[in-house]
């Protein structure tokens, strides 16, 4: 019942994805070894789409998600199994715990979990970079100069300070223009 | 009295949904507009205050801000009320844009453009990870832990979930005797 499974693996999302959208990112990359919803390289759509249409990131890339493994009702259980463990856990810390982000404890937990939360979003990103820049051509792999180039370029413009407060969607609109120029 | 509420609350936050891009921060100025200005729902610091708690908890931060001052409003159901007007917006616009791509993804032009933007996505995100990484690594700790976390990610089959919750509990540990340490 691809349904339930859905409901299950998003739900477990919801739980585990602490601070934001891009932290559901590594979760919805191991999705793609575990069943054949969509490959790494849909993936790599649906981040730049969900970062260029309205809405937060980490809903649309569910809502997404669960369009490609069962259409819409997909979608719809994907993003509310998304939501729920928040839900709960925002209501009870609503209701009893006062100052919630200043405990002591909370702190020292986010002190080893926000290092980690970038490492496996870098883990992401490897394994992207891996269907990005490997071409195979005659059953041999190798590694596509061009894109290993423009990646290293679009990357370093995006360290300078005015370049990186530009919205991601008028990179994505300039990569697909590179994409078309380069036919790549 | 409380349905009409509900309604406000569903309302205001599709708004807050349907006119973001990019969630998280981005969402702030929208979000003090409908919520402080319009409605007097909550004070300005509170929204701060929730985007703090909303970083150390886990889902979408757009979503928790919207649970958060729905249940502050009308309880368990004003809770329910505006975390679905936040997500309503994307259902429907993800489904439709998600629905044409299909029938235009073969053709040679979209190809190269979505081969163009896979590599744009993995520019944006290597700099999401650095000035995350900046931020989050405070000292050698950090580092290791950041070091340790990419590996067992990429080399290992350990859960993802795991290696946070384990990353979770080494930080209370080294914070915990930092702190008696100290004494």
């Amino acid at each position: 019942m691809i349904y339930l499974t859905l409901a299950y693996e998003f739900f477990k999302i919801g739980l585990f994805s602490i601070g934001g959208g891009m932290a559901t990112i590594p979760f919805l990359m191991d999705l793609t070894a575990k069943y054949d919803w969509y490959t790494a390289g849909e993936l790599a759509n649906m981040i730049a789409i969900s970062e260029s249409t309205p809405g937060p990131v980490g809903i649309n890339m569910a809502t997404y998600a669960g369009y490609e493994a069962a259409g819409i009702p997909g979608a719809i259980i994907a993003t509310l199994s998304l939501t729920a463990p928040a839900l709960v856990i925002i209501i009870i810390i609503a209701k009893f715990l006062e100052n919630f982000s200043e405990n002591q404890t909370v702190k020292a937990v986010f002190y080893g979990i926000r290092p980690t939360v970038a490492a496996l979003i870098g883990y992401a990103v490897w394994e992207l970079l891996q269907i990005t820049m490997v071409v195979t051509k005659n059953g041999e792999k190798r590694i596509d100069l061009l894109s290993v180039l423009i990646c290293l370029n679009i990357f370093l413009l995006l360290q300078i300070k005015p370049l990186k407060k530009l919205h991601p969607l008028i990179w994505i609109i300039a990569g697909a223009v590179i994409g078309i120029i380069f036919q790549l | 009295m409380k349905l009409k509420k509900m309604a406000d609350l569903y309302i205001s936050f599709c708004k807050i949904g349907g006119l973001t891009f990019g969630g998280g921060l981005a969402m702030l100025p929208m979000l003090q507009r409908e919520v402080v200005q319009n409605h007097h729902w909550c004070k300005e610091e509170e929204i701060l205050d929730m985007y703090a708690i909303g970083q150390c908890t886990p889902g979408i931060i757009a979503v928790n801000t919207a649970t958060y001052v729905g249940y502050k409003q009308a309880g368990f159901p004003g809770s329910i009320a505006a975390t679905l007007g936040v997500v309503s917006p994307s259902i429907i616009i993800i489904c439709l844009i998600a629905s044409i791509l299909q029938s235009f993804i073969h053709l040679p032009t979209v190809v190269h453009a979505l081969a163009g933007i896979r590599i744009i996505v993995c520019a944006l995100m290597l700099s999401t990870v650095v000035s995350m990484a900046r931020k989050g690594i405070i000292d050698l700790l950090g580092g290791i832990l950041f070091a340790a976390s990419f590996l067992l990610a990429c080399f290992t089959p350990i859960p993802t979930a795991a290696i946070i919750v384990i990353a979770g509990i080494i930080g209370a540990i080294a914070q915990g005797l930092k702190r008696r340490y100290k004494k």
